[in-house]
C-alpha cells in the first residue's frame, strides 16, 4: 500500500450499538458495509455480500472469527474476508477498515 | 441405443433396473455406481460429479465428512450421501470404514445429539456456555450448526428458565419472516385452519399497496405469503398486520407451521366431523411451539382426503364413527406416507394426542430431524407406547402447556413499532444522502 495515502476515517455509531455476536449495517455509495462484534468483543467490518451469490452476511450467525452467510452457510473471515472451510479459495469479499476510539466505530472509507 | 447397440445383455436392467438385476445376480448395488460414466451428477444440490467426488477422495479426503468438506457432495439436503458413501467404499476398498457410532452433533464437538440431549437434563446444564464448557466445545462459541441446535434444546429442556438467545438462531427465525435470495423477506400472517375474512383481507391488499409488495402467492398449506418485503419495512408490516387481527404465521420457523383443512361438514356433502374447526383448534393449540424442524398438520373431514393429511407431520382424517390419527408424513426430499398412530372417539380426544405427540417429537427428535425420520429411526412402537399410556400422555401434555405458557407469543406484536423505529432492523448508519465524494488522491 502506498505510504502516503491517509485514511479517512468516519464514525459510524457507537461501539454499545452492535450486540456481542451480532452486526449491523452502514448503508455507503459503494454498497452496505456489515459491522460485526465477535463474542470476544473483536469488531470487523467487511461489505455486505458474500461472494457466493450476494447474501447479506450482516444477517449470518457469527461464530468465532467468522460469519455464517445466511443463505448458503458459506462461512467467511471476518479478518480476511475469504471463503473458509470447503469453499476455501472460491472468493472474497472486501475488507474494510475499522478502529474503535472513545466508544465509537470509526470506518476507513476512502471512496 | 442411439447407437443401435444390442441391447439383450442388459434388458433386464433396462426394464427392471440397476437394484433388481445387481440383486438377482447377488450383486452388491455399489457395483453399479463404480460403473457410473465419470461425468454422471452425483449431488444435485451443489452440482457434483462422480468424477469430482472420486477425485476428492483420490486426494486424501478418506471420511464423508471430508469429501463434504472437501466438494461439497452431499454436503446441502444428504440425499446423495449413500451414493458418497458407496463411492468411498469402491474407491478405497477395505480401508474404508463407515462411519461407527452416533454422529457428531457438529465439528466443534464429538458427542452426538443424543447424548448432549441427555447430559442438558442430567447435568442441569441451563446456558450456551455452560453446555459447550461441560461437554468441552473445541471451539469458543460454536458454529452456525451447533449454536441452533443447542438453543432448542436448552429452550425445550428448561422452558421457563432458559432465556432465548436469538444470536444463535437463524436469520429468518430472528427477523421473524423468510429471507429470500435477494435479501428481502417473505411475510405470511396466520390464516386459522386456512380460514380468512373480508377484513383480512383488506388489510392484506392496503399492506401489498402501502409497501410495493411486489409479489403475493398462495401457498401450499393455505395462507397468503407477500414476497419482497425490505427488512427495515418489517416492524411496519406486522403493526398492520397486527392492527387486523392477524399474527406471524411462522412459516420462517421450526415450529408449528400450517393446519390445513378441507370444508367438512359444515358445507361437504361428504364430510363427516367439522374438519375446519377441528384444525382451528388444533392450530390455535400449538401454534408458537418451537419443535426440532417444521411440522405441518392437516385434518380431512372423510376418507377421500382432500387435505393431504397423510403426508403431514400429524393428520387427522375424519370417519363416521370419530378421528383417525397419521403420523410421521412428509413430501419433501423422500416422499413418506403417514403411519396410523390410534382412532379416537372425539375431537377433545384428538387434541390430547395432538398435543402429547407434539411433545414427544419436541422432546426426543434431533435438531432439523423431521417426523418422518424420527419415527423411522425410533419405530413407531416407540411413539405408540409412550402416547397409548393415558398417565405418560397426560404427562407430555402438561409439559406441553408448560411450553406454551411461555412460547405462545406472537412475535410480530413483540417486535412491532410501538412509538419509535425498532433499531435493529434499521442501519446503523445511512451515509448515502449527502455524501460528497472526496476529490480522488494522487
Amino acid at each position: 500500500m502506498n505510504a502516503n495515502v491517509t485514511i479517512n476515517w468516519t464514525d459510524v455509531g457507537a461501539a454499545i450499538e452492535v450486540a456481542p455476536q451480532s452486526a449491523r449495517r452502514v448503508e455507503t455509495i459503494m454498497g452496505a458495509i456489515a459491522v460485526f462484534r465477535t463474542v470476544a468483543d473483536e469488531y470487523y467490518a467487511v461489505f455486505d455480500k458474500c461472494p457466493h451469490k450476494g447474501g447479506p452476511l450482516s444477517e449470518g450467525i457469527v461464530h468465532g472469527r467468522a460469519i455464517a452467510c445466511p443463505l448458503h452457510n458459506w462461512s467467511i473471515s471476518l479478518e480476511s474476508g475469504e471463503a473458509l472451510g470447503a469453499d476455501a479459495g472460491k472468493g472474497c469479499t472486501p475488507t474494510v477498515p475499522l478502529r474503535l476510539e472513545e466508544g465509537r466505530i470509526l470506518l476507513g472509507l476512502n471512496f | 441405443m442411439k447407437k443401435g447397440e444390442d441391447i439383450a445383455p442388459i434388458r433386464d436392467t433396462l426394464i427392471f433396473g440397476q437394484a433388481v438385476t445387481n440383486a438377482l445376480a447377488g450383486q452388491d448395488p455399489s457395483d453399479a455406481i463404480a460403473a457410473w460414466p465419470d461425468d454422471t451428477e452425483v449431488c444435485g444440490c451443489n452440482g457434483v460429479s462422480k468424477g469430482q467426488v472420486v477425485a476428492s477422495i483420490c486426494a486424501g479426503n478418506d471420511t464423508l465428512d471430508k469429501v463434504r468438506g472437501h466438494c461439497k457432495a452431499s454436503a446441502s439436503c444428504g440425499s446423495c450421501t449413500g451414493i458418497v458413501e458407496s463411492l468411498l467404499k469402491c474407491t478405497l476398498g477395505d480401508s474404508f470404514k463407515a462411519q461407527t457410532g452416533p454422529k457428531p452433533v457438529c465439528k466443534c464437538t464429538e458427542h452426538g445429539h443424543a447424548h448432549v440431549r441427555k447430559a442438558i437434563i442430567e447435568q442441569d446444564l441451563k446456558t450456551l456456555p455452560d453446555v459447550m464448557q461441560a461437554l468441552k466445545w473445541t471451539t469458543p462459541d460454536g458454529c452456525s450448526s451447533c449454536r441452533p441446535a443447542l438453543n432448542y434444546y436448552l429452550l425445550c429442556a428448561w422452558p421457563r428458565e432458559y432465556k432465548d438467545d436469538p444470536r444463535s438462531r437463524f436469520v429468518n427465525e430472528r427477523n421473524h419472516a423468510n429471507i429470500q435470495k435477494d435479501g428481502t423477506y417473505s411475510v405470511v400472517p396466520r390464516m386459522w385452519g386456512g380460514l380468512t375474512s373480508a377484513k383480512e383481507l383488506r388489510a392484506i391488499a392496503d399492506v401489498v399497496d402501502k409497501f410495493n409488495v411486489p409479489m403475493v402467492k398462495v401457498t401450499g398449506g393455505q395462507r397468503l405469503d407477500l414476497f419482497g418485503v425490505k427488512k427495515e419495512d418489517l416492524p411496519a408490516v406486522w403493526a398492520d398486520l397486527n392492527a387486523a387481527g392477524m399474527v406471524s404465521g411462522h412459516a420462517y420457523a421450526k415450529a408449528l407451521r400450517t393446519v390445513k383443512t378441507c370444508v367438512g361438514s359444515e358445507w361437504c356433502r361428504f364430510g363427516t366431523q367439522d374438519s375446519t374447526g377441528l384444525g382451528v383448534k388444533l392450530e390455535q393449540a400449538t401454534w408458537g411451539s418451537y419443535m426440532p424442524h417444521k411440522f405441518k398438520m392437516a385434518v380431512s373431514g372423510c376418507p377421500r382426503n382432500c387435505a393431504e393429511a397423510t403426508i403431514k407431520d400429524f393428520g387427522v382424517v375424519c370417519v363416521d364413527s370419530g378421528y383417525e390419527l397419521h403420523v410421521g408424513g412428509n413430501a419433501g426430499i423422500h416422499l413418506r406416507g403417514t403411519d396410523l398412530l390410534t382412532k379416537v372417539a372425539t375431537e377433545a380426544e384428538a387434541l390430547e394426542w395432538s398435543m402429547a405427540f407434539v411433545q414427544l417429537y419436541r422432546e426426543d427428535a434431533w435438531y432439523l430431524e423431521r417426523t418422518a425420520p424420527w419415527i423411522e429411526r425410533v419405530g413407531l412402537p416407540f411413539v405408540k407406547d409412550r402416547l397409548a399410556e393415558p398417565e405418560m400422555r397426560a404427562a407430555l401434555v402438561a409439559r406441553f402447556l408448560e411450553s406454551q405458557a411461555v412460547y405462545q407469543v406472537d412475535p410480530w406484536a413483540e417486535h412491532a413499532p410501538k412509538s419509535e423505529p425498532v433499531k435493529v432492523f434499521s442501519p446503523l448508519a445511512d451515509l448515502r444522502e449527502g455524501f460528497t465524494q472526496p476529490e480522488p488522491a494522487e
